[in-house]
């Protein structure tokens, strides 16, 4: 029940903007999601007391909501533009996902729940929810892309069951530790920007701790990518594409020169910058694909196979055209409005 | 059990329990929504501290909502992959488009609303009340358009083995979803109405905060009143509707076995899934005049339905006649109060009974929609294609799993979820030095 694109059509000129957009919302939903989740696994390794748990959930507090929507958004749009890789994609990794949606559903609810009950026992069981299901998505969003990097076992026809057993192989756990990783140092310098005090100074030890293995998991990982996958292939074509490589790189080098200078924000604009390269990286290096199929590569899912008709991807097109830009806005507007450093005044709840 | 049933069982158990949480968050955001704005056009603080009350309420409702919200739109792909790729075209971009109009929207506000009290102006903050409330019911919009294709597919036509998007515009302007938009949103409100009523009425019956209570209960009650005829009055008009889309969804509703013209309503009836198992006190000419405004005219019968075209005949009847006698009491419980409103101290019975009326209108709706997809079975999208041909070809096992973790999961937080609500609402206003009213 496929399409097939003719390549130089306006319809799959369509499809490769929507493929773009697609790539560059789940790298906003890693740049925003990313730095939440790894504050809240940092959670019970930075937290000393109440207080600095109540900072700790409110450096967060205001924004989970609206950063999880990319995710949301991200999901949508493959759904919209790419029907048939959705299908695949989501019964696909059937159990990895349902594992995700879980914890995400646990941690969303522990922002709620935590504060409405002057219990320590309360507290002390929202406090470990948030910490495991702020630390599992981080994991098995990895091993998912990792698992997409390298292609899944696709038939023809396209329906494959890749069970989470299946999808824990060394290069998918790879995956995952190099997100986890990523979002714990991204979460780090999350909290320079928030806090104050000795938490603050706890915050910015651990982020200068975490860079150097950073660092050598990214290239441990780019090898290990190089023997295990086919994503250098479309680079190796056109060597110009290595250039995509230096935003990655100018992002980790950024981010530890900032940080040195205590330039909180530019620390973490820095690490945006090496996780949206990061990303690029990915999705050029999977490209035409969206769902590359492994060992058969015939059976991908791909662009030209895979998309909405051509009025469904303009009507979109217009859709997106319209509110990305605006939902940027005044998601700028609400971080510019409430990431301030906390003061007493943001401790209640 | 297969994985169809498996499947379904979990749609069901998702959605309804999504749904816990979903019509009070529609229906309470505007009503605080309107608190706030009476505070900044009065500048009495009573509107503040009813808009922080309810709201902290709210949120605890809130978070509930998202959060199960977000596993809905990804069953879609793990449990019906092949419903996803038949008319991910169409449904696909429904769903996009409401999480980038209106999800993004409610989520990014819903985040300075509950940190902005004191970074903000009061009319600031009053205006992201207004666009959370704003954007959860424009995000009911797209997602009702979304199950008005499934009900009545319009705009589509069949290509490539799949239906493909023809006409934008038809499927945003479907009568069939703006008829369910238009009796959920009122249903939400009532539900928001009896929300404040019965939590009110337990704070007066122990004379705590009176003044603010008892100004909350006449919010409450008149919502409820003013909403609870609308609602009914609405489902009226669907109900004409959807007999003319949804023959056997109307005959099932019914228990309507026989073609005829002048079709009477039974009053008493004990429906059986071939045929009714008694029939009595008949009404002549009721049904044909509930269905199409016309004592004569023809009701299609389910005999004249194959068999496999059928929907379950007993669910939907009794989910109809539930959400219909819930749908009476509502005017006449709402009726009494707003009209013994003044004198509610000489009515402690009926204060008594209030907080136990809360869940009614949550069952109603959940027998509404009941009503709406079991009616629809066995189709998926009504007439296009069937539930059974939509499923996902994974394995019973991880169904299985992911049923049984899910449902724990939901009874664990629901519980706790609900619990927590009960506790603030019965914990009272937060500061109780006597407010001037």
């Amino acid at each position: 029940m496929e399409t097939i694109l003719e390549i130089g059509s306006l319809h799959y000129y369509m499809a490769m903007i929507w493929f773009v957009l697609w790539g560059v919302l789940w790298a906003i939903y890693f740049m925003l999601d990313g730095f939440d989740l790894g504050v809240g696994t940092l959670l019970p390794f930075l937290a000393k007391n109440e207080a600095e748990k109540r900072a700790m959930f409110n450096a967060t507090g205001p924004f989970w909501d609206g950063n999880e929507v990319w995710l949301i958004a991200a999901g949508g749009v493959t759904f919209a533009a790419f029907p048939y890789a959705y299908a695949q994609m989501f019964s696909g990794l059937y159990t990895a996902l349902m594992l995700l949606l879980f914890t995400l559903i646990v941690r969303g609810v522990s922002f709620e729940f935590r504060s409405k009950v002057d219990s320590d026992a309360w507290k002390k069981i929202w406090d470990t929810a948030h910490a495991v299901c702020s630390f599992l998505p981080a994991l098995l969003l990895g091993v998912a892309f990792g698992n997409i990097f390298q292609g899944i076992p696709l038939d023809e026809t396209g329906f494959s069951q890749a069970g989470l057993l299946g999808l824990l192989n060394p290069y998918g756990i790879a995956g995952g530790i190099l997100f986890v990783s990523i979002f714990l140092m991204h979460g780090a310098l999350w909290l320079c920007i928030r806090t104050t005090g000795e938490l603050q100074v706890r915050a910015e030890g651990i982020a200068v701790k975490l860079w150097p293995g950073v660092v050598v998991l990214t290239v441990l990982f780019l090898a290990f990518t190089a023997l295990s996958t086919k994503l250098f292939n479309n680079y190796l074509v056109y060597p110009v594409l290595f250039v995509i490589l230096l935003l990655p790189v100018a992002g980790l080098v950024l981010m530890r020169t900032y940080l040195g200078a205590r330039k909180y924000w530019m620390a973490w604009a820095s690490s945006c910058l090496y996780i949206g390269g990061t990303a690029l990286f990915g999705v050029v290096g999977i490209f035409p694909a969206l769902i590359p199929s492994n060992p058969n590569p015939a059976n991908s899912l791909t662009i030209m196979n895979s998309a909405s008709s051509l009025l469904t991807l303009q009507i979109m097109l217009g859709v997106a055209l319209v509110f990305v830009p605006l939902v940027i806005a005044y998601q700028f507007w609400a971080y510019k409005t409430l990431a301030t450093p906390m003061t007493d005044e943001d401790m209640h709840y | 059990m297969d994985v169809l049933m498996l499947s379904r069982l979990q749609f069901a158990a998702a959605t309804m329990f999504h749904f816990i949480f979903v019509p009070l968050t529609l229906g309470l955001s505007v009503l605080i929504a309107c608190m706030e704005t009476a505070y900044v056009r009065t500048g009495n603080e009573v509107y503040k501290k009813m808009a922080k009350f309810w709201g902290k309420i709210f949120l605890v409702n809130f978070a509930l909502g998202v959060v199960t919200g977000i596993t809905l739109e990804f069953q879609f792909g793990t449990n019906w992959s092949r419903y996803s790729a038949y008319v991910g075209d169409i449904f696909g971009s429904l769903l996009a488009i409401e999480a980038t109009a209106a999800f993004f929207l409610e989520s990014t506000f819903i985040g300075v609303w509950h940190f902005g009290w004191e970074k903000l102006s009061p009319k600031a903050h009053a205006t992201t009340a207004w666009l959370v409330a704003g954007a959860s019911n424009l995000s009911a919009i797209w997602i009702l358009i979304a199950n008005g294709f499934m009900q009545n597919p319009v705009g589509y036509t069949l290509r490539n083995g799949r239906a493909e998007l023809t006409d934008f515009f038809a499927i945003i302007v479907n009568k069939y979803a703006w008829l369910e938009f238009f009796h959920i949103i009122p249903a939400s409100l009532l539900l928001a109405g009896f929300f404040l009523m019965g939590v009110s009425a337990w704070h007066l019956l122990r004379k705590s905060n009176e003044s603010f209570f008892k100004k909350s209960f006449n919010i409450g009650v008149t919502v409820a009143l003013v909403f609870s005829i609308f609602t009914a009055v609405e489902g009226h008009i669907h109900g004409n509707n959807m007999s003319l889309t949804q023959p056997a969804k109307l005959a099932a509703m019914e228990s309507h076995w026989v073609t005829q013209r002048n079709a009477p309503m039974n009053l008493l009836v004990i429906p059986g899934e071939d045929g009714n198992v008694l029939e009595a006190l008949p009404l002549p000419g009721v049904l044909s005049f509930l269905a199409y405004n016309d004592f004569n005219a023809e009701v299609k019968g389910l005999n004249d339905f194959p068999k496999e075209d059928r929907p379950p005949v007993i669910l939907t009847f009794l989910s109809f006649r539930l959400m219909v006698g819930l749908g009476t009491l509502f005017p006449l419980l709402a009726g009494f109060g707003w009209l013994m409103r003044n004198k509610l101290d000489k009515y402690p019975l009926y204060l008594k009974v209030l907080p136990y009326c809360i869940p009614l209108p949550y069952i109603a709706i959940w027998a509404g929609w009941t009503l709406t997809e079991v009616g629809r079975q066995p189709w998926i999208v009504y007439g296009l294609m069937r539930t059974s041909d939509a499923v996902s070809p994974v394995a019973t096992g991880e169904v299985g799993f992911s049923l049984v973790l899910m449902t724990l999961l939901y009874s664990l937080l629901g519980a706790a979820g609900i619990w927590l609500m009960i506790k603030l609402a019965k914990k009272g206003p937060e500061d109780n030095s006597p407010i001037q009213v």
